[in-house]
């Protein structure tokens, strides 16, 4: 469905490669290594990185030797692995009605598209039938306060607004009580970019959690690490991070319109366990989209 | 920056010269190391190919095998293969001085090209241009908002796009309204877009034309995977790229995109963005990356930026202290300051020959605590400054009340400061790699 989507959005032609992969695993069919290295180049291709690359390749190996490959092929195999991290969660629904208000925080690097995230998740949940209440705290970059006003207006979102330099921390703690006493269904807080790196300012993101759950014991009850699908090797450190600081609950996998393949998304779920939950796919507001784990695994094969 | 590459390639080093002479075997061992290396640094799938092809060729030849000294030949045959990769000599950027002169930034969404405008600005600034900064972005909502605010942060004048006004249309004004500033330099900052998306490429195109550049420079991240490759060819080939900025590599990016970018566009790496701060920009100096992918250490970039901020008496004192362990409470405290203003000190540590990363673990210099640090020191005697060795615990209570932090943090300091001197005492039993003349730094 998203791959489809895509494709509309932007008329894109694209040659598939998938069956000349998938021709590679007809049951009985011995692998010979120029087979394997060339899975191994549309794998590090499409950003799934070296080591989870390697290890599907052993896997696939040990599978053919035993001629246990699956009808489908790899295709099949990394479909179901994907489909087996994702159910792991008992309830990957990114909005959930039964919090109320539902808190979740967006975190990640510098320019990976959380404003733009916030403001299209605000939507998703209006959709739903939610409530859904923005926080702006960004408080660092530049007019970030007012990109997110403009995201408020076109979703039709309230917004709790900052001024640049404001104590992010105490802007998420305005929103949840906010939304507390106005009955939201849902808070999104935007929160500056920063890289993973930068040590005094993976604590202030942890002061901006911790004031949330003061106000709102259990919150945030989501904290989404938006991530850039161009990203490479460099988004498994992102997300290990990120991950050790404050725990992440879900990666929201941006610019899959783009050509890139977003693999590296498929190393972090192997890697550390935390699904892919939406998807960004355009510019507009209503181009963020359900993780479907079939169509994330075609996508990795095809030119 | 490359310290992650630098390691594997060292280890891969360290196997090779460990083994004297070199058989056919070992290098294609250590090629796949390389390889493997590459990989994880985001370099291309097919430079990667072509760059071990290469080396392979050159290594299995006379060269290496009838060499005295094989581990250094196989060094030095990587190190020539990625200063070529890298582009070879760092070019100069020359920009003829126009009413005004052109510059036009290009790029994916979230690339970095509105903050790398303001940085840009600071640069050419600095070298005899009045910048001036132009909103150029009609998409993206309060892009225009944020650059008028960093260029009046900067200290620069702005242009902002008027309602139902084509990006092509506020540069073109621009070309006016600049001189009325007083202004020779128009930065113009574009909306992000992908490569592939034909409307907006034609949107740049269209601006392209209008003003002609002087320099159109591709605002790359430099976490960027595999994309890297196609991104770059389809700019260059449809804006007529000149050369690249690489953003976000004071996080711990490999920057493999540096190494690819060239060799499939053939334009240079200009810049690189360590920072979000507006001086956080600094020229791209391939000989001396591939000198620090090699783990030589970025010797020349610390020195100059060592020169930008001390006078050159006292970074000569700093190095010498450094390298011969005489470092001080007492140093620390004046060397704290200007250290500040050079950047992250993490990074500083890691661009000294020899620093790899694992040894900066548990070394965790956080730039925001410097100034209760200072404190700490402050409260200290001078002869506790000289000799750390001696603050006993009762000494560390009264420093913790003098300078109004606790105990802890004055247990913390001083076991960092510790850790600090075992690493340089490290260091200096490190040997250097034995070069052949004329090769190195």
């Amino acid at each position: 469905m998203a791959l489809d989507k895509l494709k509309k959005a932007l008329g894109k032609t694209r040659s598939i490669l998938n069956t000349r992969v998938e021709d590679l695993f007809v049951p009985g069919k011995t692998l010979e290594e120029e087979d394997l290295e060339l899975l191994e180049e549309a794998l590090i291709v499409a950003d799934v990185g070296v080591e989870a690359t390697e290890n599907i390749i052993e896997h696939l190996k040990v599978a053919a030797r035993e001629q246990k490959i699956p009808p489908g092929g790899p295709l099949a195999i990394l479909e179901t692995e994907i489909r087996k991290m994702v159910d792991e969660y008992e309830d990957p629904a990114p909005w959930r009605p039964t919090e109320k208000p539902h808190v979740i925080l967006l975190v990640g690097v510098n320019g990976t598209g959380k404003t733009t995230t916030a403001g299209k998740l605000a939507k998703y949940i209006n959709d739903k039938g939610g409530k859904s209440l923005l926080a702006a705290s960004d408080t660092f970059r530049a007019a970030a306060n007012e990109q997110l006003a403009i995201w408020s207006e076109r979703s039709g979102a309230d917004i709790v607004r900052s001024v640049d330099g404001a104590d992010p921390a105490s802007v998420a703690f305005d929103a949840v009580s906010k939304a507390i006493s106005g009955g939201y269904d849902a808070v999104i807080v935007d929160t500056a970019g920063r890289l993973h790196t930068k040590v005094n300012l993976m604590e202030e993101l942890k002061k901006i959690a911790r004031v949330c759950g003061k106000k709102l014991p259990g919150a945030p009850h989501d904290i989404f690490l938006v991530l850039d699908a161009t990203t490479g090797n460099n988004g498994i450190n992102q997300a290990r991070l990120f991950e050790e600081v404050i725990g992440i609950t879900g990666i929201i996998l941006t610019k899959l319109d783009s050509t890139a393949k977003g693999g590296i998304a498929l190393a972090i779920m192997r890697e550390l366990n935390i699904p892919v939950r939406l998807v960004g796919v355009g510019e507009k507001i209503d181009d963020l989209i359900e993780f479907d784990s079939a169509s994330f695994a075609a996508g990795l094969f095809e030119d | 920056m490359f310290e992650q590459l630098t390691e594997k390639i060292e280890t891969v080093f360290r196997g090779l010269t460990s083994r004297g002479r070199l058989s056919e075997d070992n290098i294609k061992g250590a090629l796949k190391e390389v390889r493997r290396a590459l990989l994880s640094a985001d370099v291309n799938f097919k430079v990667t190919k072509e760059f071990i092809a290469r080396v392979q060729e050159r290594a299995v030849g006379r060269d290496v095998l009838e060499s005295i000294t094989p581990g250094q030949q196989f060094i030095k045959i990587i190190h020539d293969e990625l200063v070529d990769l890298l582009g070879g000599l760092a070019p100069n950027i020359e920009l003829p001085h126009k009413t005004p002169t052109n510059i036009m930034l290009v790029g994916l969404q979230g690339s970095g090209k509105t903050t790398s405008a303001g940085k840009l600005a600071r640069f050419f600034a600095k070298r005899q241009f009045k910048p001036i900064l132009v909103a150029c972005d009609i998409h993206r909502p309060a892009a225009a908002r944020q650059l008028e605010i960093v260029a009046n942060n900067a200290g620069y004048p702005s242009i902002m796009f008027e309602e139902g006004e084509k990006p092509s249309e506020v540069a073109r004004r621009a070309q006016f309204e600049a001189r009325q500033f007083g202004c020779d330099l128009a930065i113009h900052d574009t909306a992000g877009r992908l490569h592939i998306d034909r409307d907006m490429m034609a949107e740049a195109r269209e601006l392209y034309d209008e003003i002609n550049p002087d320099l159109v420079l591709l605002v790359l991240d430099a976490m960027t995977g595999q994309e890297a490759v196609s991104v770059g060819e389809a700019f260059t080939s449809e804006l007529g790229v000149d050369g690249f900025l690489l953003t976000k590599l004071d996080g711990d990016a490999r920057g493999g995109a540096a190494l690819s970018l060239r060799q499939v566009t053939g334009k240079p790496v200009l810049f690189v963005g360590v920072g979000e701060k507006l001086d956080a920009l600094e020229r791209f100096h391939p000989d001396r990356m591939a000198g620090r992918i090699l783990g030589m250490g970025d010797v020349v970039t610390l020195v100059e930026k060592a020169e930008q901020t001390f006078d050159e008496k006292r970074a000569k004192e700093l190095e010498k202290k450094l390298r011969k362990q005489t470092f001080d409470f007492n140093d620390f405290r004046d060397q704290l300051k200007q250290l500040k203003n050079m950047g992250p000190i993490d990074d500083i540590l890691a661009m000294i020959p020899g620093m790899k990363k694992s040894m900066l673990k548990g070394i965790q210099v956080d730039d925001g605590a410097t100034k209760r640090i200072e404190a700490i020191i402050n409260s200290m005697t001078p002869s506790e400054r000289a000799k750390p060795g001696s603050i006993d615990g009762s000494r560390r209570k009264r420093i913790a009340r003098g300078s109004g932090t606790s105990v802890q943090e004055v247990n913390r300091l001083l076991k960092q400061f510790f850790e600090m001197q075992k690493m340089f005492k490290k260091m200096g039993r490190i040997k250097k790699f034995a070069m052949p003349p004329g090769f190195g730094l």
